[in-house]
């Protein structure tokens, strides 16, 4: 039986350690060099920062599941450098992009772990550089060793705005802000009385608690204006409105933003998986049982890509997947693992909601981004011609949803497919037609998941 | 519930909606109905090509009506639907090609059709960015391509305008002729008028079946890609003979590349590019442009049209039942044609008789001998 494991981050460690302590070899596939996934991604070879450096508090975490990769490596068929970029589930078909050439593999089963990305809202001047994902500052310091400026604010909401302001502060950079656009009140409402994780809000405490006590300015509550430069190639700060209505200008030249994650759910999308929309976590997400099977046969999902989790979940639903796949198979399957696995993953459960009641994603923000903010940056469409396109007196009409909407204005049709501004253009939408963003409907997957370059004909499927 | 009109079509892609438009501005009570949202599926999917050279010479007096009506489409519906008379090269790849490319010419001409035939050194130096493939290749100025998303819901939007009625997401279930007069079923509601246009696509074939008139339509998924945005440098929309690739740029900078079929279920209805015909249009695209090779595909697609064993589409008046006129089965190259369908179905309609000639596309072709 061949299973692939698509992704190496948490969940696809942890699945494919259980199929191959099962004595299968499963076809495994990254995206990236290595495995580790975003959150445990590692430094190229030759960089010298330790785990503890580099990880912080999730250092053992960290060593633990490398230790897991790099045993599991040898047992499977490892392909990282390796992206899945459609899938044709009707033939059990993997197509791939290696080193710019494409193949296609044949497979019997497959557990998707392809991980999450970062919720962006914009505002005036996100697209100038020296602004990016609060994802993709914590990457550039873990694994390369750099940080995203010399002086950076940090803009957003939930756990990782804190996480990456400390850990960039720990690291010597000069962390000039972090505003969080949720208020303090409704998270101490949400949190209250909630079931939640205690190692989880313990350490949330504790970076705040760095970051304040190391005279970095914090700030609750705030509404982002804009991000200003001197130079249209460069930021020189951050304006921002603060809880009582008062405007500030924070000075720096490069901003962290984010607010949450979103999973990553193109390749089970093209497979054919229904995809629904979580109101909890306020994201699309394919449809799966506890274990991670999905209504398609053969196909099962883990981790961030099945539903916002994190890292913790993301073990655990990696294991359970496996567990799923080999049981489906008539191969024996471990029960008791799985119902330990599963009581953990209830209770997670709870936390998770509890977290996203704390931080919600910024609704109100995203729906009332001035006309003039650029939106999809791939395509250059402002929020204003969105709207537009949801206005009966356009020359088209109006777009009753959103793929109607990205028809009429090209929004998300560019390089990322609307994976950056998707969720806040959703909102934008929404906002202007008198519904959600579950009413206006989903931008639906279409192949390639990522570019695909020219010269990949010329792999053994062309 | 029951509502009536004049005129009920059913389908509501380039044809359908035109022919809203155009009864709508003759007076003419229309109601359209439309299963999805209009322009979802071979009109709104298609390539974007606005193309008459190449057409078989039973399709060309629609494509040169057609023609006449793209370049005014701003003062007829306020949009341009960018349609850009970019003109169209086709592009033989071989003498046997370029021989049937210098046999169409008399067609052309025959259809007031201005082509320009270019060889050898004279096809270099006008675009010096073609592959070693190229041997020749007819130009038609008057050709080109436009946004192929934006082009149904502008003709529904001015159809509406215009005081037609455009039922989006409203199944047609049911149809029949009662006491002279259609009935149609849809989303619970009984409409009836005295005269039915079927313009459903590929879903045509099934509205003709329920008039008596079974045809041998098909369905086809064309295969569409397009690559990030790049210098401007391919101004004149690529075919070749055969049609196995054909690309255009737009002046924005991407590349829309098509050939070759993905796979499609009418019945859902869904339809999906195919990961391996998309490598191969690639290929065959980076060989009728070297500069191609480079770029990356972004994005893929694909939609339902429905094709007739001889490619032709479907046009004019029922063989069965008086008042039913037939416009589907564009074998995929009707978006050029839409809007010229819409005015030959209005005047069909209201008139009984239209100028623009129609032989060889009536459905009685497939009638049992």
């Amino acid at each position: 039986m061949k299973v692939a494991v698509v992704g190496a981050g948490p969940a696809g460690v942890r699945a494919v350690e259980q199929l191959v302590r099962a004595g299968l070899r499963p076809l495994w596939l990254d995206e990236a060099p290595d495995g580790g996934g975003r959150i445990y991604q590692r430094p190229p070879a030759g960089f010298r920062r330790g785990a503890a450096a580099l990880y912080g508090l999730e250092a053992k975490r960290a060593q633990a599941l490398h230790a897991a990769l790099d045993a599991a490596k040898p047992a499977a068929e490892w392909r990282p450098d390796t992206l899945v970029w459609d899938v044709t589930w009707a033939e059990k078909r993997l197509h791939l992009l290696h080193q710019g050439r494409a193949e296609a593999v044949e497979v019997d089963a497959a557990i998707l772990c392809t991980g999450a990305m970062d919720r962006v809202v914009p505002l005036p001047g996100w697209t100038r550089p020296g602004v990016t994902t609060l994802g993709g500052a914590q990457i550039a310091l873990k694994a390369q060793g750099c940080a995203i400026g010399p002086k950076v604010v940090f803009l957003g909401s939930g756990p990782l705005l804190w996480l990456v302001a400390y850990q960039y502060m720990k690291a010597g950079a000069n962390v000039a802000a972090v505003l969080d656009t949720t208020g303090f009140r409704r998270k101490l409402g949400a949190l209250a009385g909630a079931p939640h994780d205690p190692v989880t809000l313990a350490k949330g405490l504790y970076y705040v608690a760095r970051l304040r006590a190391a005279g970095v300015r914090v700030a609750e509550g705030v509404t982002p204006l804009a991000i200003e430069g001197e130079q249209p190639d460069a930021i020189s700060a951050l304006r921002w409105r603060d809880a009582a209505g008062r405007e500030h200008s924070t000075a720096c030249d490069a901003v962290g933003l984010g607010w949450g994650v979103r999973p990553e759910l193109q390749l089970a999308d093209l497979a054919g998986v229904p995809i629904g929309f979580d109101t909890v976590q306020h994201n699309w997400v394919p449809q799966r049982d506890a274990l991670g099977r999905t209504p398609v046969p053969g196909l099962y999902v883990a981790g961030d890509g099945a539903g916002i989790g994190g890292a913790v979940v993301a073990e655990m639903a990696g294991a359970c997947a496996a567990q799923a796949v080999l049981d489906d198979a008539g191969l024996p399957a471990d029960q008791k693992l799985v119902n330990r696995l599963q009581r953990r993953l209830r209770r997670q459960a709870r936390f998770r909601a509890a977290l996203e009641r704390a931080f919600p994603f910024p609704i109100s923000l995203a729906a009332t981004m001035p006309d003039e903010t650029i939106l999809c940056r791939c395509e250059a469409v402002t929020a204003g011609e969105l709207r537009a396109a949801a206005a009966p007196e356009g020359p088209h009409g109006a777009a009753p949803e959103v793929n109607r909407a990205k028809a009429f204005t090209r929004i998300g049709m560019g390089r990322c497919q609307g994976r950056v501004c998707g969720a806040a253009a959703a909102e934008v939408l929404a906002a202007q037609l008198g519904t959600d963003a579950a009413g206006i409907g989903r931008l639906r997957g279409q192949a390639p998941v990522k570019p695909l370059p020219m010269p990949a004909w010329q792999g053994e499927s062309a | 519930m029951s509502d009536s009109a004049d005129v009920i079509i059913i389908g509501g892609g380039g044809a359908g909606c035109s022919a809203a438009l155009y009864l709508a501005w003759r007076g003419a009570r229309v109601i359209l109905l439309e299963r999805g949202l209009v322009g979802s599926q071979a009109s709104g999917a298609n390539y974007g090509g606005v193309r008459q050279q190449g057409r078989h010479a039973a399709e060309l007096p629609l494509a040169r009506r057609a023609h006449g009506i793209w370049r005014r489409l701003p003062e007829l519906i306020g949009t341009d639907c960018e349609f850009a008379e970019t003109g169209h090269l086709k592009l033989a790849r071989n003498e046997a090609e370029a021989a049937e490319l210098y046999a169409y010419l008399d067609t052309a001409r025959a259809h007031g059709l201005p082509l320009e035939m270019l060889e050898g050194a004279a096809l270099r130096e006008r675009y010096p960015w073609l592959g070693a493939d190229a041997v020749a290749a007819s130009f038609a100025p008057q050709d080109g391509s436009a946004n192929p998303r934006l082009l149904s819901p502008a003709l529904a939007r001015a159809a509406r305008q215009a005081g037609a009625t455009i039922l989006e997401q409203t199944a047609v279930t049911a149809c029949r002729r009662e006491a002279g007069h259609f009935v149609v079923e849809a989303g619970g509601i009984r409409y009836s008028a005295d005269r039915l246009l079927n313009t459903a696509g590929f879903w045509g074939g099934q509205v003709a079946a329920w008039f008596g008139e079974t045809v041998p339509i098909r369905h086809h998924t064309p295969n569409m890609l397009v690559t990030e945005p790049v210098r401007y440098f391919i101004r004149p929309n690529l075919g070749v003979v055969g049609g196995n690739v054909y690309l255009r740029q737009i002046p924005r900078g991407n590349i829309i590349i098509g050939g070759g079929y993905g796979s499609g279920d009418p019945a859902v209805p869904m339809s999906r590019p195919d990961p391996v015909v998309t490598l191969r249009a690639m290929q065959r695209a980076a060989a009728l442009v070297p500069q191609l090779a480079d770029v990356s595909v972004i994005r893929s697609w694909s939609g339902i049209d429905g094709i007739m064993p001889d490619r032709l589409p479907v046009v004019g008046p029922s063989a069965t039942t008086p008042g039913l006129l037939h416009a589907f089965g564009f074998s995929g190259h009707g978006f050029q044609l839409g809007p010229a369908v819409g005015a030959v179905l209005c005047e069909l309609a209201l008139d009984g008789r239209t100028e623009t000639a129609l032989d060889g596309l009536s459905i009685q072709r497939f009638a049992r001998a």
